[in-house]
Order: C-alpha cells, then structure tokens, then sequence
C-alpha cells in the first residue's frame, strides 16, 4: 500500500501536534500538583505571600518577596555576566581560533556544565568565597564604592558570589548554543563583509550577530532557565537571609535555595504548602521573565524588516 | 587600506574582550579541577569503579554502585526525553507558527526554568507516593523532564538556522515535507544537534535534587527500575557533606569521575557524527530513492 | 543463544531478588555514618537482610514514614503529635545514639576552650552581645585578653535538627529567647549570616576571624577548629567530648514506652548541656510481617553490639540504663 505523499505529511504533521500536546499536558500536570501542594498556604496567606517579606517558620508565618527579589537579582546579574563572557567564547572560538584549539576550547567549557551543583557549591564556598571577600569586594569597594550595590562589608558570601557561580554554571549552555547559531552563518556574508573593508569586529558586528539576534536570545533565555531554577550551588553561596538589601555584599535568599534549605526538613504541613506555593510562584516569574526575552527579539526582528 | 583610529582601537578593544573572556571561562574549570584532584585524586583507584561503598573507616570502598546507577537512569531519562525533545524541536522550527506551536514554546520555556528540586517533587507525588516504593523509574522520569526542554530548545534553534535553499531543493525534487526534514535537515545537522543532547545529559548526570526524593539512592548495587537505585550526584552529595576524610576523598573522586564519563560521552559523540556531513547525507537519500 | 542468557540472568536476578528481604530507612543525615557503619556490620552477620538507609532529612523521613515508602524511618527530633496521628501505625522512637552541638569559633588571639554560660550565648545570638571584649564574656574568662573585635555569627539556613536542639537549649536558658525567637528546625534569627548545612557553618567559622557558629561534633573534631565550654546545670564548664556527651543521659529515667526525653542542660556532674538523642522510628503495624521483625532485630543490635562503633565516628554512644531500658522494649514486642 502506497500512502501519498501529502497524507504522509498529514499524518507526520498530525503525530507532532500530539507529542507537542503530551509535553503541554506535562507541564500543566506539574503545575496542577504544584498548585494542589500549595492550596493550604495560598488559603492561608493569599496573594498577600508575594508582597510580604518575612519568613518565619516556628510561627508558621511566610512571604516571599525577599525570595522573589533574590532570584530576579541573582538570575539577572548573573547573566549580565555570563552574557557577554558566553557570546565572546563562542565567536572566538568559531572565527578566529584554528580549529582544532577552538573544539578543545569549546569541550572545555561544556565540560563545566558536567560539574555537579553541589561541587560547584562546595568550590564555591572553600574558593571564591575567600575571593570575594578579601580581593574583589575591596577593590568594588574602593572604585565603585559611592553606588549603593557596592556597600556594607561583605563576608564572602552573599549575592554578588551567587551571582558569580551561576554566571559560571550557565556559561557552558550559553556558549555552546550560540557556537552552534553561529556555524550556521554562511561564510559568504562574513566574507562579503570583510570584502568591504570592514574591520573584524565590524565583521563579527554585521554579519555574526545581527542575524544571529534571535539565537542568542534562545540561549541566553536557556542560561536564565538554569539560573533562576539552581539550587544547591546557590544555597551554599548565598548566605540564605530572606532580606531584600540594595548591596550586592549583603546575603541574600532564592526562591529556589529556600526550597533546597527546608523542603527536606519541613514538617509542618504550612510550611510544606508556603515552600510549594514559591515553587509555583517562580513558574510566573519565570514567565514573566522569559515574556520580556520574547519581547526584546519580537521588537527587534520588526526593527530589522523596516 | 587605511583604518580610521577609531575603528582600530575598537577592533583591538574587541580582541582583548575575546580573549579575555576565553581566559576567564578556563579558569573556573580548571579551579574545579585541581581542587577535585587534590582533594579526591587520592581515592581515585582500581577499588573505586569496581567496589560497593564502604562505612567510614574502611578503605577499599567504591562507587560501582553509583556509577552504573547514573548510567542506567540518565540512559533510562534520556531514552523518553531525548526524541520526544527532538521531534518537539522539529516541529517549532518546521511548523512553529500555529497556536499549539506557541502553546509548547510556552512550556518549554516555563520547563528549562523550573528547579530540578520542583521536578523530584513533581516525580516523587506521581511515582514514588502511588507505588508506595522509591524506584528508579520515578528517578528516570525526574531526569528526563530536566533533558526534555534543553534538547527541544537546542533542536529548536539549530534547525532554524538552516539555509532555506536546502530545503526547497529538497522539496522541488518531490520528498514529501517530513523526508526533507528527517534525511536532510536533522541528518544535516547531527553533530549540531548532539551538542544539544549532550549539554542535557551532561546536566541530567550532575543533578542531585530531582534524585534524592525519587531514586533515593542505595548502598548496594541494583538493577530493578522498581527499586531504590543510587547515582553518583546523590552520593556525592552524602558524602561531601560529611566530617569525615575518607568520604570527603570519595565525594571528590566521585565528581571527577563524574566529569570524565561526560568528557568520554561528548569526544564519542563528536567523533562518531562529526564527519558526517550534511551532502553525504543527501547523497545517501538519493541513493536509496533508486533503489526503491 | 543471547535469548537464553537473558532468560537465565533474568532466572538468576528474580531468584537473588526473592532470596533477600529488602528494608529500605530514611531520615536524619547527621547519623548516617552510624547508620552506615551499622548496616554494613550487621549485614557481615545477616546476609539475607539487605537494609537500605538514605539520609533526605529528619522531615523528609518522617513524611515517608506516614506515606508508607519506607519500612522504617529516623530522625532527630521526636515526631509531632499531629504527625503521629497521620501515620496508619503507632510510632515507637527508639533512641540509638547522642549527638550534641558544639559552639565553634575562630580566633588566634582568643584562644580554645572559651568559657561561656548560656546566658552569653543566647545574647550573642540574639545580637545583644556584639563584642568579643563585652564584659559577660571578660567576666567569665578573667584571664583572657579578648579582642576588641566585632562577633560574626554564622547560623544553619537549612532546616536543621541541630538548629532544634540548638534553639531549645537557648529557650531552656533565656526568657528572651523563647519569646523572641522560639524553638524549630529553621528560625527567624534576630542576627547573623546563614550557611548550608554542618559543612557550610565550619567552613565560613573557619574562614572568618571572630566568627561564632554551632556545628555538630564530628565537623570539629575533624577541622580542629576552637570550640567552647558550655556551663552544665551543674554549674561546670564542659567541653564536649564523646564521654561527656553521653554522660548527659544518665539520669535519663523512662516513662514507659516514651524515650522522647529531653536531656538539654542536665545537672548531671560532667554532662555536657547541649545533646540529645537521635530515633529510630518503628512503625508498630498490628499484622506482624517478615520486615518489621528484621527492622527490630537490627535495631536490637544497634543497641547492643553495635553501640561500640559510635565512639570513632563521634557519636556518643547511649548509657547503660538507656540500653537496657530500650531492648526490654524491643524485646516486649
């Protein structure tokens, strides 16, 4: 029996709208047993959960903002930095290294994304902590002291060094996102660039990462996932205090850390539901965050047609 | 050609920024490493791969168990999540405009965000509470739904970059739309696409919190996906947090070993699909359309 | 020829697997190198018994404990009332070892062995004592030159049974404690910085000069690091050691199937005011089963041969009175 070729495609086309459904239906089940676990705290506290930032688990009182505050900063500074680092890498790595130095590069660093969180924790606190707090939290100190972020005496851990870690962390899946956007590039546009006497990096400017805007923006929205959902390596850095402080020294708390630090422990029932209810409160930051990305390729991609 | 100064100074500004950063990324790595090896190279011998663990105290002791318990559930995770990632990355970049396209774009980035420890609680209520027994399937499942988003997204944005031509070429010759897209564009792009899986599975290997509430970890070796079933990460994790020196050697040992299984997985497969490239593959379709 | 291997390997695994009765515990992670040490000597002598225990926290065992995933659970504290009445069974807390929490500090020019009573530490931790030079603290140690220097204090940020038994001492001592902050595994402290876990506390009080934080025994032992002498009830200084340690539950006294007694600041001569028991928890099914009878027969063992082995690793083992009064529960059954 022969099918022709358009059923063929109707039935492919058919078989991937069900398995795209199965993974909707995945994620709506996760969030519907989210949302079951966390129904006490959500009677219980109601919206008022997200404005409120205390955390007190012997009264069984809870809030989440610090929390919230905490991911947001963390997640965002972390990939201010891994950013730029990551889309360096990959275009040196893909256009100005020889070969053979550029995949052994490149396996290096996806070899960081096989470093279990808990070593990077553990590295983390026995290694950079010290580093922040005797190197580079004095030298912010005294060149970028008068901004509120760099104030107050940092005792290592903190913010700025879980920022640091997840920055390191995402690095790897950011990196090799945007080698792989930017392999696809035919070569023709980056040589009729430099044809033009452009310099390299008006080059890498006009030809790399123009069109490739759209794939960088996956990538860094992939690296934001796993930095807004890390939890062990942050829980060790972090310093796990639920306040929300302008300085990037003081300790701070995630969503997710607070998660690692009491799910195991809780035995409150209250409690339990509060923890549950912030996991379902980082799916909507989440999507917030993950809405303003879309937002920023979407004008862009309309930028560019004009 | 004369370059204005400006441009000159911005181009050497742009290579300092390249290689700097090139420095910066290595060196965390190679912190981790020296810090893993000094600590842990130590315990790194024969006993470890092929021993069962021992109590503090005890030399001798090993991570077999552990070893083989990461293998056969990251396997097991990567088994569902890995083609169920890949034809749900075909069908965003293929067909990615209709409402159930953005429905499951939606969800994968909702997915990639959701912390691993959210996942082992996810598992844990469906699997581990209605079977009233930790068990490796739960632990398989946990990690699959940590491979799925990465390998969907990676998929996603790779397949996108695909010169349009190829395709229509393809398509002009009479392939029905679903054989340019198997034998072309995702054989095309395998080495590509690999990179994609292996970051999952790279990620999947080191997690501990979707583990610890669903395979739960066990000190004997195992091979019934209905049992309790240790991973290396759990392990790790037991004993890096422990007082006690010889654990501590092992929880390091562990992690290199760890690191080195992922660097094994990621030279296999770049040297096995890399060569492979995307006109021997169309060469290879036209060759079996004669022959049919 | 490789299907018939693979029906006798599967012959051969289902044969092994019907063979050995599998017990599976889950709990607390501060006694999971006895436990370990524990399961892997008594299996020396039981090999059909193959008993599982993975630490995923003292709450996280006791939730398994009412879901029924597990055959046996432990933790650090005694359950909760409300929790008892969750779970199908009775509970009986059998208690297997002492642990204790130990004040560590770092400091060169303080010196080890600080002398401390608990009003001090409870007004350090409420923040009140800010100074390593206070007079509360010159007073207790009139010989010491202290310095003038800021404390640092590092508390757990993970829910922790240390932090219970920590936090309970404190409340037993101090009226402003108990109203201010209160008793549980994770608190909202009026003061200082939060690290993961017995590791996380050690390593930031090692880091960091004249900084104070409470670790459990092992962790310092092991680092070396300075620890504190605690005043007992007894009006003694005490360092904590593992004798010391144990020696706070000897005037335990039993109320029939209860072992859920606080021994915090006993007035016991040398007893070390910071400990308490750790549990086994035995769920008491009416339908006695092949596994619940292996489950007691290992705790019996625990309690008896295996008490010798808790000393090396740091655990302070029960005293004789608990022994006795806890295998004559055990055997009653």
């Amino acid at each position: 029996m022969k099918i022709p070729y358009s059923k063929q495609d109707q039935y492919v086309y058919t078989a991937l709208r069900f398995f795209s459904l199965v993974v909707v239906c995945l994620l709506i089940a996760i969030i519907f047993q989210l949302f079951m676990a966390s129904k006490l705290a959500f009677d219980e506290f109601g919206l008022s959960f997200v404005t409120d930032d205390f955390w007190n688990p012997v009264d069984d009182e809870f809030g989440a903002l610090a929390f919230i505050f905490g991911t947001v900063v963390t997640s965002i500074l972390a990939l201010l930095i891994a950013g730029p680092v990551s889309v360096f890498v990959a275009i040196y790595t893909n256009e100005f290294l020889p070969k053979k130095i550029a995949s052994v590069l490149g396996l290096f660093v996806e070899l960081i994304a096989a470093i279990p969180s808990i070593v990077f924790g553990l590295w983390g606190l026995y290694y950079l902590a010290p580093f922040v707090k005797n190197f580079l939290a004095p030298f912010l100190k005294k060149y970028l002291g008068f901004l509120p972020f760099f104030q107050g005496s940092s005792f290592g851990i903190g913010i700025l060094t879980a920022a640091i870690i997840l920055a390191i962390m995402i690095i790897p899946t950011i990196t090799s996102v945007c080698r792989e956007v930017f392999k696809s590039i035919p070569n023709l546009r980056k040589e009729a660039a430099l044809g033009l006497g452009a310099t390299k990096y008006e080059m890498v400017k006009i030809a790399i990462l123009k069109p490739s805007f759209s794939g960088i923006m996956g990538a860094l929205v992939l690296g934001l996932g796993r930095a807004l959902g890390e939890t062990m390596a942050v829980a060790m850095v972090i310093g796990n205090n639920p306040v929300i402080s302008s300085s990037l020294f003081s300790a701070g708390a995630t969503m997710a850390s607070v998660m690692a630090n009491e799910y195991a422990e809780a035995d409150s029932e209250l409690h339990l539901s509060a923890l549950c209810y912030v996991g379902l409160l980082l799916f909507v930051v989440t999507f917030f965050v993950n809405l303003m990305a879309r937002t920023i390729v979407w004008n862009n991609s309309r930028k560019s047609k004009r | 050609m004369k370059i204005s100064r400006k441009r000159a100074l911005k181009n050497y500004f742009f290579y300092t920024c390249l290689i700097l950063s090139s420095i910066v990324v290595i060196i965390p790595l190679f912190m981790v490493f020296f810090f893993l090896l000094q600590k842990g190279g130590s315990s790194l011998s024969l006993d470890f791969f092929f021993n069962n663990p021992k109590p503090v105290g005890e030399i001798g002791g090993g991570m077999k168990h552990a070893i083989l318990g990461s293998f056969y559930m990251v396997g097991l995770g990567s088994l569902i999540a890995v083609p169920l990632g890949l034809v749900c990355g075909v069908y965003l970049s293929e067909f990615g405009k209709g409402k159930i396209a953005s429905l499951l774009r939606f969800t994968i980035d909702l997915l990639t965000g959701v912390p691993s420890i959210v996942v082992g609680i996810f598992a844990y209520l469906i699997f581990v509470v209605s079977m009233k027994s930790f068990s490796a399937i739960a632990g398989a499942f946990a990690l699959s739904i940590i491979i799925l988003p990465i390998v969907t997204r990676t998929t996603e944005e790779i397949l996108k970059l695909i010169p349009k031509h190829v395709k229509e070429a393809g398509l002009a010759l009479g392939l029905p739309r679903w054989k340019v897209i198997v034998f072309i564009v995702v054989k095309g792009s395998r080495s590509s696409l690999m990179t994609g899986i292996i970051l999952a599975i790279s990620r999947a290997a080191g997690e501990t919190a979707p583990l610890l509430f669903t395979a739960f970890g066990s000190m004997y070796l195992s091979y019934s996906p209905d049992e309790p079933m240790a991973s290396l990460p759990v392990q790790i994790y037991n004993y890096a947090i422990s007082p006690y020196d010889d654990w501590q050697k092992q929880a390091w040992a562990g992690a290199f070993t760890l690191i080195i299984i992922v660097l094994g997985l990621n030279l296999f497969a770049r040297f096995y699909f890399v060569r492979k490239d995307i006109y021997r593959s169309i060469k290879k379709l036209f060759t079996r359309q004669t022959k049919d | 020829m490789t299907r018939q291997l693979l029906i006798i390997t599967t012959v051969v695994l289902s044969l092994n697997a019907s063979a050995i009765l599998k017990l599976n515990g889950a709990g607390a992670s501060f006694p999971y190198a006895i436990y370990s040490k524990w399961i892997s000597e008594y299996s020396k002598s039981q090999e059909k018994v193959q008993i599982n225990y993975q630490s995923i926290g003292s709450g996280g065992g006791i939730r398994q404990l009412i879901k029924q995933t597990v055959d046996f659970a432990a933790s650090d504290a005694p359950m909760r009332e409300k929790d008892k009445k969750k779970a199908a069974w009775p509970v009986l807390h059998v208690p297997t070892v002492l642990g204790a929490v130990v004040v560590a500090y770092n400091g060169k020019s303080i010196g080890n062995d600080l002398n401390i009573d608990g009003q001090v530490l409870a007004d350090i931790f409420l923040g009140k004592i800010t100074k390593w030079n206070d007079q509360a603290i010159k007073k207790l140690n009139p010989k010491r030159n202290l310095p003038d220097q800021e404390i640092l204090v590092v508390r757990r940020a993970d829910s922790s049974g240390t932090t219970s038994v920590f936090a309970s001492y404190l409340a037993d001592v101090s009226e402003e404690w108990k109203s201010k902050v209160g008793v549980g595994k994770s608190l909202r402290w009026p003061t200082g910085i939060g690290a993961k876990g017995n590791e996380g506390v050690t390593a930031l009080v090692k880091q960091t000069e004249y900084a104070i934080g409470y670790i459990d025994l092992a962790h310092a032992k092991k680092n070396g690091i300075y620890t504190v002498n605690l005043k007992n009830g007894a009006g003694e200084y005490i360092k904590a050691t593992v004798e010391s340690i144990s020696a706070s539950a000897e005037s335990f006294k039993t109320s029939g199937d209860d072992f859920t007694v606080s021994v915090i600041n006993q007035k016991t001569k040398g007893a070390y005011p910071i400990s308490a028991f750790t549990y086994f928890l035995l769920p008491l099914k009416k339908e006695k089963d092949q596994k619940i009878s292996e489950v007691q027969n290992f705790f019996k063992w625990s309690l008896t041969k295996g008490q010798d082995f808790a000393a090396p690793l740091y655990y302070a083992p029960l005293p004789m009175n608990v022994r006795k009064a806890v295998v004559k529960k055990l055997d009653s059954l």
